[in-house]
């Protein structure tokens, strides 16, 4: 499927009009979901973290530096990637799927069209901008966390800001760009291929996107374990 | 000499094939170990509205699938104008699918496509024409299938007689050598399958291409039949045309054509016409 999905587009100019699509159905009409999740997320990582430091030997502002290590390092990446699985994932398999079903991949294939790459190639090149999508999530997640923070009354706003600014590796951020373009990867292909070989009618579209789903989110947590381990260990 | 019964050194060429036709020989193909085609051997003609006949089950839409590439059979050999399609490379396979034309049971339109984007589709992938050019020559197909506004409506607005017209223009629009329809009036009142059948007969005579037609239904056979291959449980029971099909006396055939109570009353006044 990978082999077939790379080869050279039947024509580039059609290809170019399937990667604008795609961008504007994977990518912008994902910002919406992403921004509202990460900014109220953010928001509770702060309150919880805030809560439960009750010793007053330590100081406020790491309400702010546990918020940023949470959000940077897991929240945006990978818990922003198992919602993906379940918006964009479902859609890509149920869109593939329906194709199967009324033999619209049929008809691309008799009428000489590789089918895979027509279908799968553009959502793989629209993923690739998936960072921009975590890297927005990144930012609203630490400004929900301010304004959880600030507004609950949790610690002052100079507080929170050294809190984010304290002990920076920029290499966390390296990380999690690598965990991101591993998981658009992984976003891009499992949903196709549970749409592209699905067998059956409309309820088997169904369970397929199901399905898809809970293989997407089992090899983005995997992954993110494997390469956690690789990479920062 | 393989399968095919050619010799290697011109395995890529049928010199017998003077026309542009289909030569399917010997086709076997199973699904999870029954066997659905059991050794099909046929020839579909060039210029030609070719059938293929039989009940629900017999193999009618797996033959056309194989014909087409998209099952791959487990014995024979399929051969386009001498070109044995299994062997040639995918590249090769490609070039001969942009001339073949394909509507399907369903009309497989692109639903997120208008009409006219649908038909002008394959221009789009496999010419370099202008936009006005490709709108022109959609006007036509589409004018050519009875459609005149019916542009910038979307494959769900439009009827199911609508859809299977949309799927013969874009079938024909870029001009193929090969037409395959696949139950094209299944789902439509008698009158529409009309039109649709007479449709798929001026487009064959028309553009003179190898028309495939995959059908159950009487009237298709009485109308577009030239040539007729009937199935019966994977297996070629019958072959000929729309003017023999009534007089044969091949059993399996007539419990299949005479099955109806209309078509039991045209053979009773035919018998008595004939005495």
């Amino acid at each position: 499927m990978i082999a077939e999905m790379f080869r050279k587009p039947t024509k580039w100019s059609v290809m170019k009009q399937l990667i604008f699509k795609d961008i504007d159905d994977l990518i912008i009409d994902s910002l919406g979901i992403v921004a509202f999740i990460s900014f109220f997320v953010g928001g509770v990582v702060t309150i919880q973290t805030a809560l439960n430091i009750d010793n007053p030997l330590i100081p406020k502002y790491l309400v702010g530096f546990a918020t940023r290590q949470s959000v940077i390092l897991e929240f945006a990446p990978t818990f922003i990637s198992i919602i993906m699985a379940g918006k964009v994932g479902s859609f890509i398999t149920s869109s593939i799927g329906t194709m199967r079903v009324t033999e619209q991949i049929d008809a691309l294939e008799v009428m000489g069209i590789n089918s895979l790459n027509y279908l799968v190639f553009p959502k793989f090149i629209a993923l690739l901008l998936y960072p921009f999508v975590i890297s927005i999530a990144m930012f609203l997640g630490i400004l929900g966390g301010m304004a959880a923070c600030v507004y609950g009354g949790f610690s002052s706003l100079d507080d929170y800001i050294i809190g984010i600014q304290t002990d920076f590796t920029p290499f966390h951020i390296t990380y999690a760009f690598i965990k991101t373009l591993a998981f658009a990867f992984v976003l891009a292909t499992i949903p196709s291929y549970h749409g592209y070989y699905m067998k059956g009618g409309a309820l088997e579209v169904g369970k397929a996107s199901t399905t898809s789903f809970v293989w997407t989110s089992v090899v983005i947590i995997l992954l993110n374990y494997i390469l956690t381990q690789m990479l920062l260990s | 000499m393989d399968q095919c019964g050619y010799y290697p050194f011109k395995l890529y060429f049928n010199p017998n094939a003077t026309e542009l036709m289909i030569e399917v020989k010997n086709i076997h193909k199973s699904f999870a170990g029954v066997e659905v085609l059991k050794g099909i051997t046929t020839t579909f003609d060039k210029g030609k509205t070719n059938l293929i006949i039989g009940q629900s089950g017999s193999g009618k839409t797996v033959l056309i699938k194989c014909l087409l590439g998209l099952f791959d059979y487990e014995e024979g050999c399929i051969s386009y104008d001498g070109k044995i399609f299994s062997q040639l490379s995918e590249d090769e396979k490609r070039n001969l699918r942009a001339d073949i034309g394909m509507v399907f049971q369903g009309g497989a339109l692109f639903d997120s496509m208008t009409i006219a984007e649908n038909v002008m589709f394959p221009l789009k992938m496999f010419t370099k024409q202008s936009k006005s050019e490709m709108e022109d020559r959609v006007d036509f197909v589409l004018k050519r299938v009875n459609l005149i506004d019916a542009h910038h409506k979307m494959p769900s607005e439009a009827s199911g007689g609508m859809q299977k017209r949309v799927a013969i223009a874009r079938a024909i629009v870029n001009n193929p050598k090969y037409l395959f329809c696949d139950e094209p009036n299944s789902g439509l009142d008698p009158k529409t399958a009309i039109i649709i059948d007479n449709l798929i007969r001026e487009i064959t005579d028309e553009y003179d291409i190898t028309t495939v037609v995959n059908s159950h239904d009487m009237n298709s056979v009485m109308e577009i039949g030239e040539k007729i291959v009937f199935l019966k449980d994977g297996f070629k029971a019958w072959e000929g045309s729309k003017d023999t099909i009534f007089k044969t006396d091949n059993k399996v055939v007539t419990d299949f054509v005479y099955s109806s109570e209309l078509m039991k009353k045209v053979r009773q006044m035919y018998i008595e016409e004939k005495q």
